[in-house]
């Protein structure tokens, strides 16, 4: 009944389904180092999905849609850099604002473009490994986001505990004042690492709408956002844990489809809410466990030197 | 060193800074002068401005008018990292350390560009040797004690090889012990022709160690005086401008009944450092003041919160107040027993910040039945103690009953403290009553705490000031790393065996605490 190849493409889905989590919680994990809590994820993301979207529809390239994609949540972080770490502004209510002017910007944008599709992003193929049995195509036949997942996982995890730069960013989510104290520009940092946040959740949106489901939807990126940011408290700020979590939640977010479609009589919004309440779960037997510990200690706190 | 001649003029030196912050002038025309191979000391009371004139030389704020000279010319530091490319290393007094990284990563956040941390930690490693600091480079700083870290922080200082070196109060949280080895660090960097400033209120240090010394007294430049040339208690005059009263010693009177028992008291703590207790075991009785001395973070703030109800443990009968076993009550219950706290944090924990002077009263009174009955606030019972509690207690401030944040350090403390007395309390538990209060409030809560004792209640004094505590404690325990020494007259132990329990020695100071309950 289970054969190799139902099990292969299984297997194949929830990594696609991981990679638009992963991209975006690295993004967003990046930013919390740095002491900054961007809860504009999920606008970011949608703003990126809708510009990659048009952007590869008018020019037909998909790279060309990518870079646009990455370029508006870049731009959407700005915004709320300069309020939440220049003006100092609350993060919480300014996030809460990203996301909203995000989700409405993105159905503006993408308003003429309901109902029609793109090719979307082509899926590599190694003759001999992409046909091995059940990880062949997990593995070896994804699309170019999956792989540039895995090396910004890569980049961030080298970059956060290998480099100066990396000693700096946790420095100023660490202790900012220590780090004002010692000649670190904290809020030039701290915006360099939420508009690093804003590009890598206008990638996962790209991700979306350009190879994951290529066709535009007002509300496709469906509290993607809000998971990415779950998952970076999942990952007790820690880049390979955020792999694991990504994974997880993309495994139960596919299986319960699978579960679906068996018909085994549970009702079905039950089982879409599986993946929320596996969140739920997962964090409070994180915190329970860790007593909250792993949290940059300014995380939160906007930062105003005194004059 | 004596062959090197004076230089012609200073390393560093501030002329007539000013700034303001609002109406506050805090540096009113300045004027100091670092020379290399000096250490030179910054006196004067909290308030006084050092620290302003202090993040002023080192770029941490531009000043509003007057200049800053580098070997003699004129200089401008727009931020940190330009005076310490110049030379300049500051240690503060509230360390700029990033307790979840290592000693080494908290090294390299403090110099330019990149070095592997390897080679880092054989340079910490030099260091440490030549200056005879104790500092492990892979531990993490979280895990370390208050002088432990501020090595961290002055090796930091020193490996970005620094001509002018300013330590903000260096020894306000180090043991008598600890401080000695700090002494003589210092004295080995001017050897070598470097600059220190030398911020602290400790007079007797002043003049041990320092060959010029600048005084401030309210954001004005007093005077430059020679330390050495000077006794305590002329320096303390112009710091003070006037006279320090001492806390008068009252005549012996007749001890009561225990009013506090703490018995076999342990807490498993939160895991963080200094938040365990072992063993504690305190008996205060009406009439007596006993001093707990011991530097900050050892299991004080576990301590207190234990006692005010904060708080509870398991063992009821390990905390008993006026005889009632009070461990599983509550603040509010522990106060209708008569007894007053007062912590250490005095704006949030004391005090609500943005509530009236008024209602804050209310924060502790609220369950004596005088100022709220039936749920209902008597306002004019309750301004008519509050009236009282700013006219006893000189509690000075501007406007008729402001929030409590506008209030200073020392007029605020006061307002706690009467506010706890005029509950007439027969326990009262104090969390350092006195620190980063002016010198004459000080006396002032010292001398009210005096005639509170004598009149019959019983008072458990916290502080890290330990010649506070040998001035007016009639016994003294040291906590050290959650373990309380038995606490001893003031006159059968003295300054060297409570800097020994400090550091963690236990049985000299124990040993005569034994002798002293046996008999």
């Amino acid at each position: 009944m289970l054969d190799a190849a139902i099990i292969g493409a299984v297997l194949a889905s929830v990594v696609a389904a991981a990679t638009t989590l992963l991209l975006a919680s690295l993004g967003e994990l990046v930013a919390e180092r740095a002491g900054t809590l961007n809860l504009g994820v999920e606008g970011m993301m949608i703003v990126g999905a809708a510009v990659g979207y048009v952007t590869a529809y008018g020019s037909g390239s998909l790279l060309l849609g990518t870079l646009a994609a990455v370029l508006a949540g870049m731009a959407l972080s700005l915004v709320f850099a300069v309020l939440a770490i220049w003006l100092a502004t609350n993060q919480v209510a300014s996030g809460l604002a990203t996301t909203i002017l995000g989700l409405g910007l993105a159905g503006l944008i993408g308003a003429s473009f309901v109902g029609t599709q793109l090719a979307g992003a082509p899926q590599l193929h190694i003759a001999g490994l992409t046909e091995l049995p059940i990880l062949g195509k997990a593995l070896f036949g994804q699309d170019a986001f999956v792989y540039v997942s895995f090396l910004l996982l890569a980049a961030v995890a080298y970059t956060l505990t290998r480099t100066r730069i990396g000693l700096v960013l946790r420095a100023v989510g660490e202790n900012h004042a220590a780090a004002h104290a010692l000649g670190h520009p904290v809020r030039g940092i701290r915006t360099l690492a939420v508009m690093f946040g804003g590009g890598c959740a206008g990638l996962a949106g790209a991700h979306l709408s350009l190879a994951y489901t290529p066709f535009w939807a007002a509300d496709m990126t469906a509290g993607r956002g809000w998971i990415a940011l779950a998952l970076v408290v999942f990952s007790a700020w820690r880049p390979l844990w955020l792999l694991g979590g990504a994974y997880l939640f993309g495994a139960v977010s596919i299986l319960q489809l699978h579960v679906q479609g068996f018909g085994l009589g549970i009702p079905s919004q039950f089982l879409s809410a599986l993946p929320y309440l596996a969140t739920i779960i997962a964090l409070v037997v994180i915190s329970a466990l860790k007593h909250g510990r792993g949290a940059p200690a300014s995380l939160g706190v906007p930062f105003v030197p005194d004059r | 060193m004596g062959d090197v001649p004076d230089p012609p003029h200073a390393l560093l030196e501030a002329v007539k800074l000013t700034k303001r912050f609002g109406s506050l002038v805090a540096n009113d025309h300045v004027s100091l002068a670092i020379r290399a191979g000096e250490t030179h000391a910054l006196l004067g009371e909290n308030g006084a401005g050092k620290s302003t004139l202090v993040k002023m030389m080192c770029g941490l704020l531009q000043a509003d008018s007057g200049e800053l000279l580098y070997e003699g010319t004129p200089i401008i530091f727009p931020d940190p990292a330009s005076s310490r490319a110049k030379g300049v290393g500051v240690v503060f007094q509230h360390f700029a350390l990033f307790d979840a990284l290592t000693v080494v990563e908290n090294v390299a956040l403090g110099l330019p560009g990149h070095q592997p941390l390897a080679v880092l930690a054989a340079r910490i490693d030099d260091c440490v040797r030549r200056y005879g600091l104790s500092v492990e480079p892979y531990r993490r700083v979280g895990e370390l004690s208050v002088g432990e870290r501020q090595r961290v922080e002055i090796v930091r200082c020193l490996l970005g090889d620094p001509r002018v070196l300013i330590l903000d109060e260096p020894t306000s949280v180090l043991t008598p012990d600890e401080s000695e080895n700090l002494f003589r660090t210092v004295d080995l960097l001017t050897d070598e022709g470097r600059a220190v400033l030398f911020i602290s209120h400790k007079l007797d240090e002043v003049r041990r160690l320092c060959h010029r010394a600048t005084v401030l007294r309210g954001g004005k430049f007093i005077a430059e005086v020679n330390p050495k040339q000077e006794s305590s208690a002329s320096l303390a005059r112009l710091m003070v401008g006037a006279d320090v009263p001492r806390t008068p010693r009252v005549a012996a009177h007749a001890l009561g009944e225990p009013r506090l028992l703490v018995r076999q008291l342990s807490v498993a703590g939160d895991g963080s450092r200094g938040s365990a207790l072992h063993d504690i075991n305190i008996e205060v009785r009406a009439g007596e003041i006993v001093g707990i001395a011991g530097v900050a973070g050892n299991g004080q703030t576990t301590l207190f919160n234990v006692l005010s109800g904060e708080t509870r443990v398991e063992d009821h009968e390990s905390i008993v107040i006026d005889k009632v076993a009070a461990g599983g009550l509550g603040p509010t219950e522990r106060r209708a027993l008569r007894a007053g706290f007062v912590p250490e944090e005095r704006l949030g924990h004391a005090a609500a910040p943005d509530m009236r002077l008024s209602d804050n009263v209310l924060l502790t009174t609220h369950g004596d039945g005088q100022i709220v009955k039936r749920g209902v606030i008597h306002r004019s019972v309750l301004f008519a103690r509050f009236q009282q509690i700013v006219k006893g207690f000189d509690v000075r401030f501007g406007g008729k009953d402001p929030k409590a944040r506008r209030l200073s350090g020392g007029n605020l403390q006061k307002f706690v403290i009467g506010r706890e007395v005029l509950r007439d309390p027969v326990l009262i538990v104090v969390d350092q009553p006195t620190w980063g209060v002016d010198a004459s409030a000080a006396a002032f809560i010292r001398t009210t705490l005096r005639e509170r004792a004598a009149q019959g209640c019983a008072v458990l004094v916290v502080s890290q000031d330990l010649d506070e505590l040998l001035e007016f404690a009639d016994r003294v325990g040291v906590m050290c790393e959650g373990r309380l020494t038995a606490p001893v007259p003031v006159a059968e132990t003295s300054r060297e065996a409570i800097g020994l329990a400090m550091g963690g020695a236990y049985g000299t100071h124990s040993a005569a605490g034994e002798g002293h309950h046996a008999a």
